[in-house]
């Protein structure tokens, strides 16, 4: 069993520390012995704080919450690669995808969208804003008529779901090089869209996510992929493709992207 | 009874649930009765929301529909990561999709049933009642369940119902319906009709004239204290498991909230009440930081397994069969390995106790899918289960399907919280606890699937049904943060906040944490005994001296500083578990999720003590040397008889 | 005494949006997709037109002087060929808008550049897209001035279109431009195929392979076409 190896690794981490929104940041070097193979990323972190805080030192900001690759808050950009080397959460990467003597260079997402809020978190509330303007079904509480008034071909809801696993955690943004929010964007025009609960709202949905997103200082789609090479749930290109389709029916449609 | 634990108060009582009229017409009645806000008036009342969870986040979005001003706070960074996003099963709704004899009755049968005893009837079937519609509220608002081929929704029976009355989004329901009340939210933050607070965490509640009217919040980011005021406040801040340090629960997952408004008056329920789930990945070190919990349908397939000498530290492969305990099955034959969530967890502790547990730190025992494999052949398996063994590949580099997997109980869901009535309204005025934070709907255990149906429930339909009741005496005299109750408030923040990073000790934050957690986990977990409660109630009050002469805060009180809110968190967890084992110490029977060693059958099964605990424990906040004090609220069984549970 | 903090954290407002059709960025993909189907088409008939060079002199030149008379004598004489021209200067035109718009966008979208950056799945193809289609401009400025108007023909003006060919592809440092080209313009086509596809909201999960298929088959079409005649003309196959 894995308990009676008590291989342990050292690493150079090279993390980017800043203050705040406002000051300038630089990356500073720290050193890690001891590290546990079966240590997640983020426990490597925290084991690196502890140290830092009793050295009265100011420890690492980093968003996380759930540690189960499922909430979305943590993420950071791991050598160049959004949530490092595996495809999955930062919570979910392990330490056993590292080698002993790596050198790690440690960076916050970055995007216009998203500013810093201190050393590796970011502002991620420009994804609230383009789910405000109008990545929703409008139905008011009480409103609903019985769950099987309308069948859902299975299918579509498949899908459906697909596009909606999307947690919202930013590493499309980080990873693609326009810095386009396109791939979340469309995740949620393809689910709400799929559903036929979401047809009264198609077109005007997909047009004020769009400007929205145009709106909050990420990119346009250039249809490259890096996005989706790095989404932890693995949301499809093909989302992207079906919001670029419903934008233009909508165009066609003479819909306008008034609120 | 030991009397210099705690003194015994007035007896409290529900009010609001019409009594006179029979069980299955009284939310109808409540409702009627219930005044109502003309909605032009309704615009000149605000309401304080804290948390956006499935009760927040459905709340505040159908509370600002509604046309109240809704004032709402959260922690993370945005609505969509509440840590009820991390649900996996599903949730139950009595809508007898499948003809299979399921109703409201039964829904609200097997709930008061499954918790033991211990819950309130009256709420129990409103939950029952109102679980239709949440489904109806669901699918309108598009929340992708799961369908079959005709395009209607499936459904499966979940934790051993025999009804099939829970509906899915594959492994990620708690997403989903998270996602369904989020961008309702957000819609009513686009409209204007939501005031929003990201990243900003409740420390105070200020109370006016005996009236919840506002909190003290810090901005997590900027560090700014300040004062909002509404004219009602509601807390759906989430359960408390972190208590315990490893938990299913978030990183971030608190109890401070609900702990000040209980330091506020609040009477806070049933705290040793916690649900232990059996099949969670087991620590791996001492690093451990959190528990991930793995969906429990695993036991359908899986046989648990020690073996029988201790120590044995072969490879699993390398026992033979009959060297090996199948104990679940050795002392359930009839339930085997799919007895309840609480004699599962308990069992596996008693193996490990007993030095016969596996993995590092013996704190595992085998979850071994050979049979499975060969009964039903590896793609079958992959197929069931292939995310729940991807999952554990990633999280322990070990390929289950050759080794099988090591589980361990851990701490997932916490049925006490604070008292509230059937107005879901606490014991302050204005004060509504919704959600997990509330004592509510599950008594002494939770059933699968209905965590999410509760909080939807609450946020959805009950709330805005019953907080126009008391939001109809107003509007209330103006009150703002130059108040002297307000000002106190805030000073108090402050003063914490201030003294928490000024004692510059030499233990950190999370070493208090997780020495807390060591000790609850311990004594107040599984199992409890008097003598476990007692050293833990010995060593609580030494934990909390040296917390506050000697931990080390680092960093400053105006940036974005993670260290300095887990202090006030853990500053909070401490004052809980206190009383969290004296409540357990109290409690002298087995029920729900919990056995205690003094009450058990001469088969060594839970005995649970109706005659003497057929009650809601309630606790006022006392100060520090003075005992809690200790309000009963009986519970009466009118419709579901008392009955023992029995799986042997 | 504490102060009466009042709310000054609140979150950032959702800015405006822009509202303006050609402001959002799907439109102006699409515009780079519509004229980049356009071009892909002239392209492929113009390679195709090319290859009239094997069959000599008399027949490319009489070739060259038909496109200029399509449509006589119901329309004067070259009016077609404006059309075409025109259509194709706007089509240009558009497409670099809307290139230099997004591209701007995207600067705006990461102020800071990240110290370690790897790619994990992006092509050769899209990589190069932006640069190749800076060098596809400056060749087809110098296409035009040595084979249209001779102005940069090493043959000189005033002299027929199969002079001009063969003196151009005669020079060894001439055709290894135009070859360099050609290839750039491949990759351009293969990831612009595929981009415009995906762009108009025709692609899915089934399609993919399709796609990514017609776009290797359009792009090696195109290149192979248009190398033919030069390299038949350097290798001394044409004379």
């Amino acid at each position: 069993m894995t308990s009676t190896e008590t291989r342990t690794m050292s690493l150079t981490l090279n993390i980017w520390r800043q203050r705040d929104r406002t000051k300038k940041g630089k990356m500073v070097t720290y050193h890690v012995t001891d590290v546990s193979p079966d240590m997640s990323f983020l426990e490597m972190l925290d084991v690196l704080n502890e140290k830092l805080i009793l050295e009265d030192d100011d420890p690492i900001a980093f968003d996380h919450d759930c540690r189960e690759g499922i909430c979305g808050s943590c993420g950071v950009m791991i050598d160049g690669i959004a949530h490092g080397p595996e495809q999955t959460a930062t919570c979910q990467l392990h330490m056993r995808s590292f080698k002993d003597g790596d050198v790690l260079d440690i960076e916050p997402w970055r995007s216009g969208g998203f500013p810093v809020v201190k050393d590796l978190a970011v502002d991620r509330s420009a994804f609230d804003r383009i789910i405000s303007a109008a990545g929703f079904i409008s139905a008011p509480t009480g409103t609903a008529p019985d769950a099987h008034a309308t069948p859902v071909p299975k299918n579509d809801s498949d899908a459906a779901f697909d596009a909606a696993t999307c947690i919202g955690c930013g590493a499309c943004v980080a990873a693609c090089p326009n810095g386009s929010a396109m791939l979340f964007t469309a995740a949620k025009v393809a689910h709400l869209g799929l559903m036929p609960q979401g047809q009264p709202e198609r077109d005007s949905r997909v047009l004020k996510m769009v400007a929205q997103q145009d709106a909050e200082d990420f990119g346009g789609c250039s249809n490259i992929g890096e996005c989706s090479a790095v989404c932890p749930k693995g949301i499809s290109m093909e989302t992207i493709s079906r919001l670029n389709h419903d934008l233009l029916g909508a165009l066609r449609a003479g819909a306008v992207p008034s609120s | 009874m030991t009397l210099e634990l705690f003194t015994v108060g007035e007896p409290i009582a529900d009010t609001k649930a019409p009594r006179d009229v029979p069980i299955n017409e009284r939310w109808n009645e409540r409702k009627f009765r219930a005044r109502l806000v003309n909605p032009a008036n309704r615009r000149r009342l605000s309401v304080i929301i804290v948390g956006t969870g499935l009760a927040g986040g459905s709340a505040a979005a159908t509370l600002a529909e509604a046309g109240y001003r809704v004032k709402n706070f959260w922690f993370q960074d945005s609505p969509r990561r509440a840590h009820s996003v991390a649900a996996q099963g599903g949730i139950n709704a009595a809508k007898n999709y499948r003809n299979d004899g399921d109703s409201v009755h039964r829904l609200f049968y097997d709930t008061v049933k499954g918790g033991d005893f211990r819950a309130r009837e009256d709420n129990v079937h409103r939950l029952a009642e109102v679980s239709g519609a949440i489904i109806d509220q669901c699918v309108a608002q598009g929340v992708p369940f799961a369908r079959e081929y005709g395009g209607l929704l499936d459904n499966r029976s979940f934790g051993g119902a025999q009804v099939s009355r829970t509906f899915y989004a594959r492994g990620q329901t708690g997403q989903q319906l998270l996602y369904g009340a989020y961008q309702a939210l957000e819609r009513q933050i686009g409209l204007g009709n939501v005031e929003q607070h990201p990243r900003t965490e409740m420390l105070d509640l200020v109370v006016v004239d005996g009236k919840a009217r506002g909190i003290v919040v810090r901005h997590l980011i900027t560090g700014e204290i300040s004062t909002h005021m509404a004219d009602a406040v509601v807390l759906a801040s989430g359960g408390y498991s972190n208590v315990f340090y490893l938990s299913t629960n978030a990183k971030g997952s608190n109890v401070t909230a609900a702990w000040r408004a209980h330091k506020r008056g609040a009477l806070f329920a049933n705290p040793c009440y916690t649900q232990i789930h059996p099949t969670c990945i087991p620590v791996s070190g001492d690093y451990q930081s959190k528990l991930t919990l793995m969906s429990e349908s695993l036991r359908n397939d899986g046989r648990v397994w020690v073996p029988k000498e201790r120590g044995d530290t072969r490879d699993p492969r390398q026992i033979p069969e009959d060297e090996r305990d199948y104990y679940l099955e050795r002392i359930y034959p009839a339930f085997g390995n799919l007895v309840p969530r609480d004699i599962a967890s308990r069992q596996a502790k008693n193996v490990t106790d007993e030095g016969r547990g596996v993995g590092p730190g013996g704190l595992g025992v085998y979850l071994d899918f050979t049979d499975a494999i060969q009964r039903l052949g590896r793609k079958a398996i992959e197929a069931k289960y292939g995310n729940l063994f991807d999952m554990y590949n990633r999280i322990t580099g070990e390929d289950a399907y050759e080794t099988g997997m090591r589980i361990y109980p851990a701490v997932h869901y916490t049925m006490g919280g604070l008292w509230v009535d059937y107005d879901l309204q606490s014991t302050i005025p204005g004060l509504f606890v919704i959600g997990e934070a509330n004592f509510s709907d599950h008594g002494a255990n939770r059933l699968g699937a209905s965590a999410l149906m509760q909080g939807l429930a609450d946020g959805y339909f009950v709330l805005p049904n019953t907080i126009n009741d008391y939001l109809a005496d107003g509007p209330f005299p103006k009150v703002d943060a130059t108040h002297p109750a307000a000002v106190e408030a805030e000073q108090s923040v402050r003063a914490q906040t201030e003294k928490l990073l000024s004692i510059n000790g030499t233990r950190t934050v999370a070493s208090f944490h997780r020495e807390l957690g060591k000790l609850m986990w311990d004594y107040c977990g599984m199992e409890r005994s008097e003598e476990g409660l007692r050293k833990a109630l010995d060593r609580i009050p030494e934990i909390r001296r040296e917390f506050w002469t000697n931990v080390k805060v680092s960093g400053e009180q105006g940036i974005y500083n993670q260290n300095l809110e887990h202090a006030g968190r853990v500053a909070d967890f401490i004052e809980l578990a206190e009383l969290m084992c004296v409540d357990a110490l109290h409690r002298n029977e087995s029920c729900g999720g919990h056995f205690r060693a003094e009450s058990q059958t001469p088969e060594g099964e839970a005995l649970r003590d109706d005659e003497n605990f057929a009650y809601v424990a309630a606790w006022e906040y006392t100060p520090e040397d003075v005992p809690p004090v200790l309000h009963r609220e009986a519970l009466e069984y009118e419709v579901v008889h008392l009955a023992q549970r029995s799986y042997k | 005494m504490a102060s009466v903090a009042t709310v000054t954290t609140q979150p950032a407002q959702r800015r405006a949006p822009k509202t303006g059709r050609f402001s959002n960025s799907v439109v102006k993909k699409t515009v780079m997709a519509v004229s980049g189907i356009i071009m892909i088409l002239y392209l492929l008939a113009h390679m195709v037109g090319n290859l009239h060079a094997f069959g000599g002199a008399e027949e490319f030149n009489g070739y060259s002087h038909w496109i200029r008379t399509i449509g006589e004598p119901a329309v004067p004489e070259q009016t077609t060929l404006w059309i075409i021209r025109l259509v194709l200067l706007a089509s240009v035109v558009l497409h670099f808008w809307a290139a230099i718009s997004l591209w701007r966008q995207a600067r705006r979208a990461r102020p800071v550049p990240y110290v370690t950056k790897k790619r994990v799945q992006q092509s050769f193809a899209s990589r190069t897209v932006r640069w190749g289609g800076v060098i596809l401009a400056l060749f087809i400025i110098w296409h035009i001035l040595d084979l249209t108007f001779g102005v940069v023909n090493p043959a000189g003006t005033g002299t027929t279109p199969y002079d001009r060919l063969i003196a151009s592809f005669s020079n060894i440092p001439i055709t290894l431009f135009y070859v360099a080209s050609m290839l750039i313009l491949g990759w351009h086509i293969r990831h612009g195929v595929f981009a415009a596809t995906q762009t108009l909201g025709q692609t899915n999960k089934k399609r993919e392979r399709a796609v990514n298929a017609i776009a290797y088959v359009v792009a090696t079409l195109l290149t192979a076409g248009f190398l033919l005649v030069p390299l038949s003309i350097a290798f001394g196959l044409i004379d």
